[in-house]
């Protein structure tokens, strides 16, 4: 990557009134999100309660009502919002003739994939090495861990420096070491880049310890605010039962650290 | 040996027939590699059983030139499989299946009526050797349209196949190259069938890339050994055939099916 710029703020991406519904079936309804420049936003919610939608519409992939605003909030200007999106997992088999290098190159590079460049190949190995992923360039993708896979990823995302970094957390194969690094990597990334983050996640736990903003939804906007006002809300509790979470800065919830019960 | 080369190339249509072997070969090797990779095994092997309609039609319609009728109607054929697959309301092997056996069904129905099939049955079949200088023409020109479209898109192709969600992501138009690909591999398929037959074609554009991607690891080597596979057994294959007295597409897709089966107990034991 070449350059990091402080988050500088000002920008900010608004989603108004977002709606989704596959014939009479409404996924989706009056969903406004507010996102600023270097803050970590998390979704949760149920199985089941659209969160790959809303990441699909973000996405323009599906069709949607409503806006989705990205602005310069000194001047007001409207931008051409770039997203790194990581998903959940990709389909391929594993004997697929591809390795990192061909991945990166499909999405990001005009050269064709069937040569290789060196030039490429450098920016690519520089890239990865932000993640401790510059070791995997020629391994095939198939063969990857889901932490590999993910950090391979991610790099990919953020080589063009986003505005907007969406994440549908993986469900499985990363061990808490991986968790751990990714998390980590995340808030290293919102400090020093200019881009928000919006992270669909699975685990309520991590949530809590690094997301600035937590959103719940079921259909709709259930809750939203600081982790731990979303964590206590009664929506929360509903959703997840009655279960308790850490927050480091919190006295009365200290020796609570593990609370279990993760969606 | 030399003695025999100089026998094999004394008749004209040996030399064509050699000529047209390195331009088609190449050419389906290519186009297999993403056809494979994007699973669309069943969609070429439906565009294929497809030129009967279109001769049918041509035959309905009375154009002189049934190769015209045969292309228009696997082009429309291949943009309606895609524009139906992009709904998605049943599994894409299901409809393409439905479409392909529908329209192959009122193909031998209009060409068989009045019992004149045996007029066409050579098509299901293929002759490599019949082929003339003016139509190795167009596949050149076919191979040079692949090649620069190829350069263009190959990346698309690959990102699609591997994520289309993440591939609309970063802008790309995924709906156009795929439809572009889809005319593509229709045109190609229609002008390669009458030399290698209906029954055949599908072999020679998915067994090369199916073998290459046994013993490949990236996408350098799945393209090359996928382009050297498929000539090596368009060669081959001529040769023997002309040796054993065998039509050429049948030896052709023997020798590219025992490639398959080395690659594939090289790539096990690796």
């Amino acid at each position: 990557m070449r350059k990091i710029r402080k988050p500088c703020g000002f920008h900010c991406i608004k989603v108004k009134d977002l709606g989704v519904s596959f014939g009479n079936q409404v996924v989706l309804e009056h969903i406004n999100l507010h996102i600023h420049c270097g803050s970590m936003m998390a979704v949760i919610g149920r199985n089941g309660a659209g969160k790959s939608t809303l990441v699909k519409a973000i996405l323009d992939d599906i069709p949607h009502t409503g806006v989705i605003e990205f602005k310069d909030a000194e001047n007001g200007r409207m931008q051409k919002m770039r997203i790194g999106y990581v998903p959940q997992s990709i389909n391929i088999e594993a004997s697929t003739p591809m390795d990192v290098y061909d991945l990166i190159t499909s999405y990001r590079y005009r050269f064709p994939v069937c040569f290789k460049s060196k030039r490429i190949y450098q920016e690519i190995r520089e890239s990865l090495a932000v993640f401790e992923a510059d070791e995997l360039i020629d391994k095939p993708i198939g063969t990857l861990s889901g932490g590999e896979l993910q950090r391979v990823l991610l790099s990919m995302a953020v080589m063009d420096q986003p505005n907007l970094l969406l994440l549908d957390e993986p469900v499985s194969g990363i061990d808490k070491n991986g968790m751990d690094l990714f998390y980590e990597k995340m808030d290293y990334l919102r400090k020093n880049y200019d881009m928000s983050i919006v992270l669909i996640s699975h685990d309520l736990d991590y949530v809590a310890k690094y997301a600035d903003q937590v959103v719940l939804i079921d259909k709709t906007v259930l809750a939203e605010g600081s982790p731990r006002s979303v964590f206590e809300s009664d929506a929360f509790h509903q959703v997840f039962g009655n279960t308790s979470y850490g927050f480091p800065e919190s006295a009365a919830h200290k020796n609570t650290t593990q609370g279990g019960g993760l969606s | 040996m030399i003695e025999m080369l100089q026998q094999f190339f004394q008749f004209d249509f040996m030399k064509r027939a050699f000529v047209a072997i390195l331009v088609i070969t190449p050419l389906l090797g290519i186009l297999g590699t993403m056809i494979v990779h994007k699973r669309m095994a069943y969609f070429s092997d439906a565009l294929g059983h497809s030129a009967l309609t279109g001769i049918a039609i041509g035959v309905v319609l009375g154009i002189t030139d049934t190769n015209l009728s045969m292309i228009i109607f696997a082009v429309v054929f291949a943009l309606l499989l895609n524009a139906i697959n992009r709904r998605a309301l049943a599994a894409t092997d299901t409809i393409i299946s439905v479409f392909a056996s529908c329209s192959t069904a009122v193909g031998l129905a209009i060409l068989s009526m009045g019992g004149n099939f045996s007029k066409y049955s050579a098509i299901l079949v293929g002759d490599i050797l019949s082929i003339t200088a003016e139509e190795i023409g167009y596949l050149l020109v076919i191979f040079v349209v692949t090649l620069i479209f190829w350069a263009v898109a190959v990346n698309t192709l690959n990102a699609i196949s591997i994520h289309p969600t993440l591939a609309k992501s970063r802008h790309m138009n995924v709906r156009l190259i795929e439809d572009i690909f889809a005319v593509l591999i229709a045109v190609i398929v229609m002008l390669s069938i009458k030399w290698v037959g209906i029954l055949l074609i599908n072999a020679l554009l998915i067994l090369p890339a199916a073998s290459s991607r046994n013993i490949s690891e990236n996408m350098r080597e799945y393209h090359l050994y996928s382009v050297i596979f498929s000539l090596f057994s368009g060669v081959v294959g001529l040769f023997v055939s002309y040796y054993t007295n065998v039509a050429t597409g049948p030896m052709i897709v023997i020798v590219a099916s025992l490639i398959y089966f080395g690659t594939y107990l090289f790539g096990k034991n690796r």
